[in-house]
């Protein structure tokens, strides 16, 4: 049926046969795209007395908000923290690519680095919209070792609001940093490896909201002192606040039942993130990436020779199915962990990260193993699953 | 009998199938009918085959739509499912249907979960294929609610009127939202609701008396009566007392359903549970005349034999 609008002439989308991850549900319901943006269809009917101008049949596949991947360092062979000189050209490459894995937005991350590092990588790193051409970049993230408070005035300015803060881990590690970590606080989203529960509880009060790789490079829980960890149940929390934590679901970094008590403690907080390293994507056997040379078996990537792990390879979609059948949680809490939940920490909940009427359609399309069968940008189908 | 040989039974039973059909069809001479099936599903059912019979038998076009008045509630919750169900086996199409619903509440945001514009379209209207231009429904948000009124009496006009309007009745014997007292010729206006429709509502808000609307728009009975058909949709044991008032006693305007009695074409489809307060005696003569009944729903057409 031709549409017929009164309020744009954009060409109006429905997507049929699908089930939509809605409410925290997934539900039996068409969805609607016009002008990259989830439409009302009931508004549509009555005030614009509007129709679809196309139909796309989902044969009876799950529409879940794109995934977000606020940790990622590189991939198919790039390293975002090579300081070289075309790094857009690294990011868009990455960016195509994990397409495929259903991600639509995402923040290159850069590890620790020395300053100069920063200066030359970040100004090259761009927020832009996603595509066809790729992913969307919604900000970089970056680990730094907090300069002494004399240096944060001269501190590698902020590109984006996007930043972790990756602190020594120890107990002292922190005196005299409180005014620098509420410096950076301020500008940013940060995240700490502070040595103990009621540093990181200032932390969160001063505005951190996100723990990098939960577990990973933190002091263990300690029942007299749970560090971080012990963030997921705080009481000292401020009303209104979450705090998230990002958790690598490759089933290597995090054992299965730490993976399980961190969701049953703090669901809502829970963010997948791929943390992947350049080795990500590409295939099995050694590979030289910058001064290493990487042996990928499987789901694992190994300093050449050893047995020792170089870091995640997993993809998105990947840490998704294997957070899902790990956890034991519901299709609906495995699609939001890789999409409400980094929409939120990154303060993008209003058009990010869900299906609701006047959000982006990013969209990924899933079939019930929740394997990726086309993905969308602004309701423009930018990949599909071959034959 | 003193028939000679199976030549005269042929004849006979010739005669009286002729003289069935004309009788299921006799527009002229009025008819009503009360078509009682066992429970809520089968009355469903039934309506839903009735309409989408009449709908195809009209063979409507772009140039002649089938004007159907509707209405909202649990009653019909059902035989709008049928009637979904058989738009997507495809074998029926609301592309040449214009509809004009019974009633609206005033005041009630239009996009709120109560209001009938949502009711249509989560029930019945994204469903199937019918034009968002041929669903009209009052705007109970309108500057004007005499004009509003006015204006879908003119557009119920510009359509030719309503061929067959399908209406429910409420426990105090209301079509649409004509209460208890309406005038048998009203004609659609704003309306004051009763105490017992706003007590009866209440359980869609909360069971928060307040959050009633206290007023609503809606077409009048005399609106009703001008449709070339009517189909009620009684079902359940709190709507017996209603229909019993409404078709064994007189026309009253305290059971504004009653009304219908002096229209020349009705169809009251009921369950079991509908006619308990009903006279054995009805029951069992309209009980008996349900094979002349289904013929207007047996066979079943479809748009696919076309």
């Amino acid at each position: 049926m031709p549409s017929n609008r009164s309020v744009s002439d954009a060409p109006i989308t429905q997507f049929i046969n699908c089930r939509i991850l809605r409410d925290h549900r997934l539900q039996r319901e068409d969805l609607w795209v016009r002008e990259g943006r989830i439409l009302d269809p009931e508004k549509l009917f009555f005030d614009e007395q509007g129709y679809a101008d196309k139909r796309v049949d989902c044969e009876g596949s799950i529409i879940a908000p794109g995934f977000i991947d606020v940790q990622i360092n590189g991939g198919f062979g790039i390293d975002f923290s090579q300081a070289s000189d075309d790094v857009s050209a690294g990011v868009s490459f990455v960016a195509k690519k994990i397409l495929e894995h259903g991600v639509t937005s995402f923040c290159p991350t850069l590890v620790t680095s020395p300053p100069a590092v920063y200066h030359k990588v970040l100004p090259q790193v761009k927020v832009h919209g996603g595509g066809p051409h790729g992913a969307g970049v919604l900000g970089e993230n970056r680990c730094v070792r907090p300069p002494p408070e004399d240096e944060l005035q001269s501190f590698p300015e902020l590109v984006l609001t996007r930043s972790s803060i990756c602190g020594p881990f120890g107990a002292g590690g922190w005196s005299g940093s409180q005014s620098v970590v509420r410096e950076l606080c301020q500008r940013s989203i940060t995240c700490h490896s502070v040595a103990n529960l009621s540093q990181a509880e200032d932390a969160v009060q001063t505005g951190a909201s996100f723990i990098t790789h939960l577990f990973n490079a933190m002091l263990p829980f300690h029942h007299r002192d749970p560090g971080i960890v012990g963030l997921l149940t705080s009481d000292q929390v401020p009303a209104g606040r979450t705090v998230y934590y990002g958790m690598i679901a490759d089933g290597i970094h995090t054992n299965p039942a730490a993976l399980r008590i961190a969701h049953r403690a703090h669901p809502s907080g829970l963010v997948l993130v791929t943390d992947a390293i350049a080795a990500m994507g590409l295939p099995p056997g050694r590979h030289t990436l910058g001064q290493q040379v990487i042996e990928i078996q499987g789901l694992h990537a190994y300093v050449a020779g050893t047995k020792t792990l170089s870091g995640s390879i997993a993809t998105m979609d990947m840490c998704v199915r294997h957070f899902k059948q790990a956890s034991g949680c519901s299709v609906e809490e495995a699609l939001e962990a890789a999409s409400l939940h980094p929409a939120q920490l990154l303060g993008l909940g209003h058009r990010k990260g869900n299906l609701d009427y006047g959000s982006d359609a990013d969209l990924v399309l899933l079939d019930d193993a929740l394997d990726v069968k086309a993905t969308y940008i602004s309701g423009e189908e930018v990949w599909r699953k071959g034959p | 009998m003193t028939g000679s040989g199976s030549c005269d039974k042929t004849d006979v039973s010739q005669h009286l199938t002729a003289q069935l059909k004309n009788r299921v069809f006799s527009e002229r001479a009025g008819t009503m009918r009360l078509v009682i099936l066992d429970d809520y599903d089968l009355a469903s059912e039934w309506a839903a085959k009735y309409i989408r019979n009449r709908i195809i038998q009209f063979k409507p076009s772009a140039d002649r739509y089938f004007s159907l008045g509707l209405p909202t509630g649990s009653t019909p919750y059902g035989c709008y499912q049928k009637l979904i169900e058989y738009y997507r086996n495809g074998d029926i199409s609301f592309k040449y249907v214009k509809t004009f619903n019974m009633d609206e509440y005033v005041g009630l945001p239009r996009a709120h979960p109560e209001s009938y514009h949502s009711y249509m379209w989560n029930n019945f209207f994204k469903h199937i294929d019918i034009k968002p231009a041929n669903a009209h429904i009052l705007d109970g948000n309108a500057e004007d609610l005499e004009a509003e009124c006015q204006a879908f009496e003119q557009k119920i006009a510009e359509a030719g009127g309503i061929e067959l309007f399908v209406g429910g009745i409420g426990p105090d014997g209301h079509i649409a939202f004509n209460e208890p007292g309406s005038s048998l010729v009203s004609r659609t206006r704003v309306k004051t609701l009763a105490k017992d429709t706003i007590v009866a509502n209440a359980r869609f808000f909360g069971n928060d008396l307040s959050k009633v609307p206290t007023m609503a728009l809606t077409v009048g009975v005399g609106t009703v009566m001008d449709a070339k058909e009517v189909m009620i949709l009684i079902t359940g044991a709190h709507k017996a007392f209603a229909l019993y008032k409404a078709i064994e006693e007189g026309v009253n305007h305290m059971w504004t359903v009653s009304a219908f009695q002096q229209h020349p074409r009705t169809i009251f489809v009921c369950d079991e549970d509908a006619t308990l307060e009903l006279r054995v005696k009805t029951v069992k003569y309209f009980k008996g005349l349900m094979h002349v009944h289904n013929k207007l729903v047996d066979p079943v057409l479809s748009i696919k034999d076309q």
